[in-house]
């Protein structure tokens, strides 16, 4: 064999470039053994390859960088797989029922909580609805005591001109100086006008007001307690602007009513 | 036969071996992947992986397959190249420059004064630019003759040839 021609060749560069095939590479290396100095071609050519190779690294990090690594991954090389762990699964598995359980729990006692105020709430407007039906039974109780008073007088006011359709009532103790003016039969006053109630003597013929009943619109059952001191002969409602007039406006007059019987 | 020696402790897991190996090939192959990837810390960290990757094969090297250094050599380059064609790398590193190893290695300010490094930075700077060529692609970047002889435009015999004058030249150089 001709080992200059085969050193010349290009062949080692080749083997230590890693750019032959497995068989011409065992080839290589059985010639290695045998020439001495093919080797040593190829140690050089290894040699300036490297070099040259090292010299393009900017810088390299020496072995400790490594060691830490290498010491760990044969750590985990050598662990065994490790037993399933049923306990360790059931104890999570157990802890995180119990977490949903007690989310599930305090859900249920907000939910019920908020009931329980819906519930309070809607007590407290029962009671109150309870309340006001009592006072206003007390109140119509009391209404009916007036009006079956035997000193009571009764005096019908009829609708006047065109206000026929009006009507309204008084009932009048003259024990305690009280009028008690059921108006269900008036409209409501339009705005910026108010009912004012008259109190007439009729000979001479005289009005004296009584008042005006301002809460009429709102007012529920349309029954107004009035004091009256005045020996009235006749009452009557006009309709007057906001605050009330001296005397009543004639053409204003809804109804009028006389007393039956003078005392 | 000493190297020999070494590298079967080596494939017995004798840490002592393995960082005499380190520190035989490190700066080689770091150079190597380095002028792959032209980025020092992908480059640190993919010669560290390629030396951890070597300690865990170690049983499937043999000498009859070639020589040691040929071999980390290639897994060198490999791990490289795949690293270039990650998804992550290609988005970071848009434009690879086109830099040839002499590049680098001639644009190193920090290189020591050491014969070695005179040699190379003499041979890089005196260097035929089709033997760059050849160099950078059988040896760093581990082109096939063939696939070097299409890149170059050369006759693969001629690749060869040339190959074998250029590493002479350096041989005469850093030897």
């Amino acid at each position: 064999m001709d080992i200059k021609a085969y050193i010349e060749s290009g062949i080692l560069e080749l083997y230590v470039a890693g750019q032959l095939s497995e068989t011409e590479n065992q080839e290589i290396y059985n010639l290695l053994q045998q020439h001495p100095k093919l080797l040593q071609e190829v140690l050089e050519i290894e040699s300036a390859v490297v070099k040259l190779t090292a010299a393009v690294s900017p810088r390299a990090k020496g072995f400790e960088s490594i060691k830490a690594r290498i010491a760990n991954e044969t750590k985990v090389i050598e662990l065994q797989p490790r037993p399933t762990n049923w306990i360790s699964y059931t104890g999570w598995a157990a802890s995180v029922l119990l977490a949903m359980g007690l989310f599930w729990s305090l859900n249920k006692k907000t939910d019920l909580e908020q009931q329980l105020q819906t519930a309070d709430t809607e007590n407290l407007y029962l009671e109150t609805q309870i309340e006001d039906a009592k006072s206003n039974l007390a109140a119509t109780k009391n209404l009916l005591n007036i009006i079956r008073d035997k000193d009571l007088i009764s005096v019908p006011l009829g609708g006047q001109g065109n206000f026929a359709s009006s009507f309204a009532k008084v009932y009048w103790n003259k024990a305690d100086n009280t009028i008690y003016l059921d108006a269900e039969g008036l409209p409501n006053a339009p705005e910026g006008k108010v009912w004012q109630v008259w109190s007439l003597t009729l000979n001479p013929l005289a009005p004296t007001s009584l008042g005006t009943i301002d809460d009429f619109n709102t007012d529920d059952n349309k029954i107004f307690t009035i004091a009256n001191a005045n020996e009235s002969q006749a009452f009557g409602i006009t309709l007057e602007p906001e605050g009330g007039s001296d005397g009543p406006t004639m053409d204003q007059l809804y109804t009028l009513g006389v007393v039956a019987s003078a005392p | 036969m000493e190297l020999e020696l070494l590298v079967k402790q080596f494939q017995d897991k004798n840490h002592v071996a393995f960082e005499k190996l380190y520190g035989m090939y490190s700066k080689s192959i770091h150079g190597v992947v380095y002028n792959i990837v032209k980025d020092t810390a992908i480059a640190d960290e993919l010669m560290q992986d390629v030396f951890i990757k070597a300690w865990n094969k170690a049983d499937t090297y043999s000498s009859k397959k070639g020589r040691f250094f040929t071999w980390i050599l290639n897994i060198a380059r490999n791990a490289a190249i795949d690293k270039t064609r990650s998804k992550a790398f290609k988005q970071s590193k848009q434009n690879l420059n086109a830099e040839y190893f002499v590049d680098i290695i001639a644009g190193h300010d920090s290189l020591d004064d050491s014969t070695d490094a005179i040699g190379i930075k003499k041979f890089v700077t005196e260097l035929g630019e089709k033997c760059k060529a050849v160099i950078e692609l059988l040896y760093f970047k581990g082109f096939t003759q063939k696939e070097a002889s299409e890149e170059l435009q050369m006759p693969i015999g001629t690749i060869k040839t040339r190959n074998r004058n250029c590493i002479q030249q350096l041989r005469d150089m850093v030897l």
